[in-house]
């Protein structure tokens, strides 16, 4: 199944895949920040209609953001991944296909410091709105 | 003089105390009279940034903390993570482990749905089906105390295991305990479940349809309650869920009522998981050779299992050191509340109190 998939995204977006790893059964595909939405709105299409999770990892050279998707009806599942530049990330949202990255954006832009263009409501969740810092990025310093 | 009354909306403030937002939740309330325009949940006061104290620990040293997040189901914190920090290393698991395993987690389930019962009944003003329910739960955590000692922070599993075998007479204990709990359910039923001024709080009451339910990654009993047949036990069975007999429990309307009948249902579910892998525990051994300074291999995962309140997703990414360079935990109980808000928009204000109560959030798992 995840064959099809794979080459579902590179039939129709040629350029927005970079690398495909297998993480445990998992096909985890590399894309283009820009292709985001592109790839997203295509996978939707053809029944990934549940976003798992959404987390962000900083590799202290770039911070890279994952997404697990599901399509509920055969069980299949997908890991899209996209690096960002660590001084300016931002990659657009993917509220308007899933409502549920909602909450899922805002954590990850509270705590690791992700902007999700076109997000409707990018605000802080955990912390208190005037924490400063990013709290889990590598380089943050905890405050006594 | 105008003959018409000026209206205009207000805001107000439900918690951060309040009694039936179950913890420290704030929802921002706009009302129109009586009816919701808009509800806008405020989180974080238990942040207690357990992403980042796990990357200060070792391995082994964060099972406490995952105790710690939902904190009615404990022994379900330490299955999300231990069943992924085992994925990641390889670890083999002795059978007899497992088995105590989906004692352990199914009992908790049975444990957390009656918190649940109760303090649904309790949010619309039934103040006797909370006694009842937290007298059984008593029954559970008694159990929970004779095999670890402790009676919420069990910090029970280990990689490649559990830390001690059952006690000498858990076997007939826990059987009494299905036999009981089983009688007393119909007991509930009579009391509660079928009350019709119940019923009439809950039916049709902050519905969600099985698309925007899918749309929300909402999961657990609140996404069954929406005839979505979605169970990670099934779907991905890990422990021995596929070698017994059980049912994914699912009701079609995806209003209040739903979410609750399937819970109650689950209950009853999860006490024949438990009895048959009582009789079916073989003997063997309880835990496999693991160091205490367990290092995993560099790499990642990405692993979920069925918690009380839904998919608990923990995603691990190892640097090969003794420590997490990342984990995060896909918490079921902060995405559910997400959609809170469509779920209670045109409704009374005394429906919020029935929708949030049907969502079954723990606040230590949604701040983290």
């Amino acid at each position: 199944m995840s064959e099809l998939t794979e080459k579902a995204i590179r039939d129709s977006l040629p350029d927005a895949v970079i690398e495909t790893t297998n993480v445990f059964g998992i096909l985890n595909i590399k894309i283009a920040a820009a292709s985001l939405v592109g790839v997203c709105e295509m996978l939707h299409s053809q029944g990934f209609d549940y976003l798992a999770d959404v987390t962000a990892i900083d590799w202290q050279d770039r911070i890279e953001v994952v997404y697990q998707l599901t399509a509920l009806e055969r069980n299949e599942k997908l890991a899209l991944r996209v690096d960002l530049d660590r001084q300016k990330p931002e990659v657009d949202s993917v509220t308007s296909i899933w409502k549920g990255a909602n909450f899922q954006e805002r954590e990850v832009f509270d705590l690791m410091g992700v902007i999700f263009t076109g997000h409707p409501d990018l605000r802080r969740i955990l912390t208190p709105e005037d924490w400063e810092g990013y709290p889990l990025r590598k380089d943050y310093v905890i405050p006594d | 003089m105008s003959s018409r009354i000026r209206t205009e909306l207000v805001e107000i403030n439900m918690g951060p105390q309040h009694p039936s937002t179950h913890g420290v939740l704030r929802l921002a309330v706009t009302l129109d009279g009586e009816v919701v325009v808009q509800c806008d949940p405020d989180v974080g006061y238990l942040h207690r940034g357990i992403e980042k104290l796990a990357e200060m620990r070792t391995w082994v040293q964060f099972i406490p903390i995952t105790d710690r997040l939902d904190y009615l189901a404990s022994m379900l914190g330490n299955a999300g993570y231990i069943y992924a920090v085992e994925k990641l290393g390889a670890i083999e698991v002795p059978e007899r482990a497992e088995y105590i395993r989906i004692i352990m987690m199914e009992l908790q389930r049975v444990a957390s749905h009656l918190v649940f019962f109760g303090s649904m009944a309790l949010d619309l003003g039934a103040t006797t089906p909370f006694l009842y329910s937290f007298r059984e739960r008593e029954d559970v955590l008694d159990l929970f105390e004779m095999v670890c000692g402790a009676r919420l922070t069990y910090n029970y599993f280990r990689p490649g295991g559990v830390s001690r075998d059952l006690p000498a007479g858990f076997y007939s204990k826990t059987k009494a305990y299905i036999a009981k709990q089983r009688d007393k359910l119909s007991e509930y039923d009579d009391l509660f479940t079928n009350n019709q001024i119940f019923i009439a709080r809950t039916r049709n009451v902050g519905i969600i349809s099985a698309q925007d339910a899918i749309n929300y990654s909402l999961s657990g009993p609140t996404l069954r309650g929406s005839g979505v047949a979605y169970d990670v036990r099934r779907a991905d069975p890990y422990s021995v869920y596929d070698k017994l007999d059980w049912q994914v429990v699912t009701y079609p309307t995806g209003d209040s009522l739903s979410r609750f009948l399937v819970r109650v249902m689950e209950i009853r579910q999860s006490l024949n998981i438990v009895e048959q892998a009582l009789d079916a525990i073989p003997e063997g051994e309880l835990k496999c050779k693991t160091p205490l300074r367990l290092k995993l291999p560099a790499g990642e995962v990405y692993h979920h299992i069925e918690s009380a309140r839904g998919d608990l997703g923990v995603y691990l990414v190892s640097d090969g050191g003794e420590k997490p360079y990342r984990l995060k935990w896909r918490a079921p109980s902060f995405i559910n509340l997400g959609a809170l808000g469509t779920m209670v928009k045109g409704w009374k204000v005394a429906d919020i109190v029935a929708t949030l109560g049907s969502l079954d959030v723990v606040l230590g798992e949604v701040d983290r």
